[in-house]
């Protein structure tokens, strides 16, 4: 029997297929001939068989790194641009590092890792690399509290959804992402832009939105992804109407049905769907009819190698995509016994659809009642006046906790409307949730904070 | 406005709100018969401090329970500015 062939990033890095760039708001290389180049000034080989951490400043230098490393380090474990330094040396031990892969290499003189191999922008030429090794891709969880989990996938699971996808048809797709690429959400988009075939544009941190927007437009960009929140934020910023993508993804948190209708109105030409994904339990399956949740269908049956289950109301799935361990000295089992990711996402099955009703770490407890913030959000959201909003719980001393919304209007709306608004949205919670999940509060704020994960910040959740 | 209006004007609100006709608010009358609920006080003590900046009953760890409106009011007069 043949070993199974093997591919890395570079082996999809076609010499045949021109006009493939990957660029972020300062640089720009073309993906044709990028294979034979090198980021690492000739020391790829010293990473050959090691466990390296990929701890670089940008986005645009962790891409090149990536399709440098990738089949050649035993490991690669990709260091997000927000991870607490206090957590470092853990993840080193816990993960084995024996190389790092850093643009700033006295950061890690104490580090205690042997190896430290500096990246630069400035490609050289180089040999064309051969892929020896299927290079363990190690992520970490985007929980806020906490020693991040070290997450452990290989390439092959990695890219599974985009195979089940299929190529996409017609121009070649250029692909952009809000996310940063270190992350679940990001990496899957950077993956199917090298897969695919076609051009990657990154996010830059602290870029205003509109230079961002004009960027994307610039750069031809047809192929989107974005949190939730990350398209509420494009919508208020006006920007959207410069910018017209054939296809919109939305993921990493709930996609509720009056973030899709604004993008429907927003982008009317462009296909619009949502992914259910984690960085654990892989993509689990893509939604494209336009509307919340997901057809109940989805539960029990095998679909390119994804199953879901629920139980006690929580969704969970077992893939080929999912990651295959936790990695660490005290790592938890990622499975259940039959091989079930617990995705700790509640559902809640409506007629012939489930709908996803929040986190379960993330329920708030009024007069010792649950409640999923997410769900009253839901329906605060759908109002035409209302961008996003933000439930949580305030603690009271004579209740124990009342439910506040912390809501952000839409552009163009007046706040001399706000009692008008306010009343509307009560009436609203009234008529469609229990009573104990109606809003004892709405204040009205500029804005809602998002984090690095581009995931509504709940600072009691 | 005083303090004592913000507070009547407050009360008088979340009773519209929620459907609860008042008696005369009279300073001797008791808060159970207000006819507000539990939820109906958390809104309260909750918007007097968006209003007014604080909560008297978590200020002060054996602040006792207020009984009446003016127990009520005077919760709130008597925390130092």
């Amino acid at each position: 029997m043949s070993p199974r062939e093997i591919f890395a990033l570079r082996d999809y890095l076609d010499p045949t297929l021109k006009d493939r760039n990957l660029s972020d708001a300062g640089h720009s290389v073309s993906l044709t001939d990028i294979a034979d180049r090198t980021c690492l000034k000739g020391r790829l080989a010293e990473l050959s068989g090691r466990s390296v951490l990929l701890a670089v400043t940008g986005q645009y230098l962790a891409a090149l790194s990536m399709i440098d490393i990738d089949g050649i380090a035993r490991r690669m474990l990709l260091c997000p641009p927000d991870l607490n330094a206090d957590h470092l040396a853990a993840i080193i031990a816990d993960a084995e590092i024996d190389a790092v892969v850093t643009d700033q290499p006295d950061r890690f003189a104490a580090s205690g890792v042997a190896l430290v191999v500096t990246a630069r922008e400035d490609l050289q030429p180089a040999t064309r690399a051969q892929t020896e090794r299927a290079t363990e891709w190690l992520m970490l969880t985007s929980g806020t509290l906490g020693l991040p989990k070290i997450v452990g996938h290989t390439l092959e699971g990695l890219t599974g959804a985009i195979a089940a996808d299929g190529p996409a048809r017609g121009v070649r797709p250029v692909w952009a992402t809000f996310y940063d690429i270190r992350r679940y959400g990001g990496l899957q988009i950077f993956l199917r832009a090298i897969v695919g075939g076609g051009s990657m544009v990154l996010s830059e941190p602290g870029e205003p939105i509109a230079d961002h927007i004009a960027r994307l437009k610039d750069k031809a960009v047809t192929h989107m992804s974005g949190t939730p929140s990350h398209w509420r934020k494009l919508l208020m910023s006006g920007a959207a109407c410069a910018f017209s993508p054939r296809y919109v993804r939305l993921s990493g948190e709930i996609a509720d049905q009056a973030v899709l209708d604004g993008l429907r109105q927003a982008f009317p030409s462009a296909s619009i769907g949502h992914a259910y994904a984690s960085t654990e339990a892989g993509v689990g399956f893509a939604v494209n009819d336009g509307l919340e949740g997901f057809p109940a269908a989805l539960i029990g049956a095998n679909r390119d190698g994804v199953e879901m289950k629920v139980v006690d109301g929580c969704l969970r799935i077992r893939s080929r995509r999912a990651a295959h361990a936790y990695v660490g000295r005290q790592a938890a089992v990622l499975t259940d016994e039959e091989g079930f990711v617990d995705t700790g996402d509640m559902v809640e099955l409506r007629g012939d659809r489930y709908h996803f009703v929040g986190r379960r770490g993330g329920i708030i407890n009024i007069g010792g009642l649950k409640v999923h913030p997410e769900e009253i959000e839901a329906v605060i959201n759908r109002h035409g006046e209302v961008r996003m909003s933000r439930v949580r719980a305030r603690r009271s001393p004579i209740t124990g906790a009342i439910v506040v919304a912390d809501v952000v209007l839409a552009d163009g709306c007046d706040l001399s409307r706000s009692e008008e608004i306010r009343h509307k949205i009560i009436a609203d919670c009234k008529a469609n949730l229990a009573p104990h999940k109606v809003p004892a509060m709405i204040k009205f704020v500029e804005k809602l904070d998002v984090t690095a994960a581009g995931k509504l910040a709940r600072s009691d959740a | 406005m005083s303090v004592r209006l913000r507070i009547i004007s407050a009360i008088q609100q979340i009773a519209t709100e929620q459907h609860v006709v008042l008696p005369p608010l009279e300073d001797n009358l008791s808060l159970h018969e207000t006819g507000f609920d539990s939820l109906a006080f958390a809104i309260l003590v909750a918007r007097l401090e968006d209003d007014l900046g604080i909560d008297p009953f978590t200020i002060s760890a054996d602040a006792s329970f207020p009984l009446t409106i003016g127990d009520f009011i005077r919760a709130y007069e008597n925390v130092p500015a």
